[in-house]
């Protein structure tokens, strides 16, 4: 059962990024202002549910320096995937308010 | 201040066991602080145990010895009540010494 | 409907039935019952792990692992703890500015109590824990609190664990709602899967101790805090609860919460609890 939540998560992640990849023209800052705020968003919703994820705050801090650099395009990239991530947090934590229960011995 | 070097020693007729644990930072040279900046090395480089006047034991130490460090060792001889003198140097020339007596 | 689906139905009912009936009468299906809790709790560890006697296992990895067991006895001659323990000693005799001391907040001057903490503070409706309680003395006596993560702290709590070593953990839950919910809050939060790599507590310490994770051998959830503050090699010094869990979270990438928090007092309060019994060994040393 483990497996499969854990597959699950990772296939959202996944999917979720891949669709940040397949946009055609350059990222402007606006377009990552847009992801940006997005993903601080879930990431805050996380937040709420005390279950945030390193590596989100990792992304996030990254999609900022590259656009401090004037990189928009990793930017947003990084912004999808800190997006994704937060989100995969927010999954974990509400399946979890049930499924903790399936590992409590008894 | 108090003794860096705790010690006990042991004798068992033909040989005598001894344990010591130096308090000492050991600073490899090879770590960061949190700002970043390298923390200087700071390590024991000599540690000498003696017995009747002779060292029946020498280390030269360095960066690969982790703080605190922990010693045990036996040396053939050693008689209950006799005294065994410890001492360390390390890279800042700073030292320390203790005397114990073997039970 | 048909008769099929009525035989289908009726089955379904009379094994619902037999489930309800299953729950002892007077607690409802999602009553915790921490007298159930401790006792399956206890019993999974020392079916798991037949050759060890309950005392040991407040050794943790030490006592699931042989060629560990001899390493640690010999450690425990000459343990790395003892700066810490001397310092605590210190640390705890001093006054205060004002006067007072720590002896002045505790029940019996603060020795041999560590088994009581955490305890329910029916007052103030929450978990209180040593390391809190400690804290709260000091502000009390207009000092600024210490760092529930830093030395200082561990040497405080190495100190009062060494005068309660042997005494039996005595956790008690009043019969107060509040009490059990933060219980329950703390089992919840054992269990709960967590961090991008998707760990709960449980994920090691209870489907894998005695096993290795990289290159340590994880310890049993049973007894688990009764070593602690411990002298932790990979820290090369000492850390306290509250360091352990905030690390913890961290290196299963979550993000930690704050030391004594809710939870993680909740979380003590409820590994406590499930260890009642099981002797104070600390302070400890480990890998």
């Amino acid at each position: 059962m483990s497996l499969v939540r854990t597959s699950i998560l990772s296939l959202g992640a996944a999917l979720l990024f891949t669709s940040a990849s397949s946009s055609l023209a350059a990222s402007s800052e606006v377009d990552f202002k847009a992801a940006y705020a997005a993903a601080e968003a879930a990431n805050k919703e996380a937040g709420g549910l005390r279950n945030q994820w390193t590596v989100t705050a990792a992304a996030l801090a990254a999609a900022k320096k590259a656009a401090d650099s004037g990189d928009f395009d990793k930017a947003v990239a990084q912004s999808k995937e800190a997006e994704a991530l937060a989100k995969a947090s927010i999954f974990q934590a509400t399946s979890e308010k049930e499924a903790w229960k399936t590992l409590e011995i008894k | 201040m108090a003794s860096t070097i705790r010690v006990r020693a042991i004798s068992s007729g033909e040989t005598t066991e001894v344990q010591a644990l130096i308090q000492h930072p050991m600073d490899s040279g090879f770590v960061k602080d949190a700002k970043g900046e390298i923390i200087p090395p700071h390590f024991i480089q000599e540690l000498t145990f003696e017995y009747g006047g002779k060292s029946v034991f020498v280390a030269d130490w360095g960066a690969a010895v982790s703080k605190d460090p922990y010693v045990k060792f036996s040396f053939k001889g050693g008689k209950k009540g006799d005294d065994l003198k410890i001492s360390w140097v390390d890279n800042k020339g700073a030292t320390d010494t203790a005397t114990a007596k073997i039970q | 409907m048909n008769v099929r689906s009525a035989i289908h139905l009726a089955l379904g009912l009379v094994a619902l039935a037999a489930l309800v009936a299953g729950v002892p009468p007077g607690l409802a299906a999602d009553t915790p019952d921490p007298v159930a809790d401790a006792r399956a709790f206890q019993k999974f560890f020392t079916d798991k792990f037949p050759k060890v006697t309950l005392q040991d296992f407040v050794n943790g990895p030490y006592s699931m692992n042989e060629d560990m067991h001899r390493q640690w006895e010999e450690k425990e001659q000459f343990p790395p703890y003892e700066f810490a323990l001397d310092m605590g000693k210190e640390m705890f005799s001093k006054p205060f500015t004002n006067g007072k001391s720590y002896a002045d907040c505790f029940p019996n001057q603060g020795i041999g109590i560590r088994q009581n903490y955490p305890y329910f503070d029916e007052k103030e409706g929450k978990v209180v824990t040593l390391e809190l309680a400690l804290n709260r003395c000091r502000e009390a006596n207009g000092e600024p609190p210490f760092s529930y993560v830093k030395d200082e702290m561990a040497a405080l709590t190495a100190y009062m664990a060494f005068t309660s070593r042997g005494k039996p953990f005595d956790i008690k839950i009043p019969n107060d709602p509040r009490a059990l919910e933060a219980y329950q809050n703390g089992k919840r939060y054992f269990y709960t899967r967590r961090g991008q790599l998707n760990f709960s507590c449980a994920t090691c310490h209870v489907q894998s101790p005695g096993e290795r994770i990289r290159a340590e051998v994880l310890a049993p959830a049973l007894g688990i805090l009764n070593a602690m503050p411990i002298y932790r090699s990979e820290w090369s010094g000492m850390g306290t609860i509250s360091r352990r869990f905030t690390t913890c979270n961290s290196q299963i990438r979550g993000v930690p919460l704050n030391p004594q928090d809710d939870e993680y007092r909740d979380l003590e309060y409820y590994l406590s609890y499930v260890s009642n019994g099981l002797p104070i060994s600390g302070p400890g040393a480990r890998p």
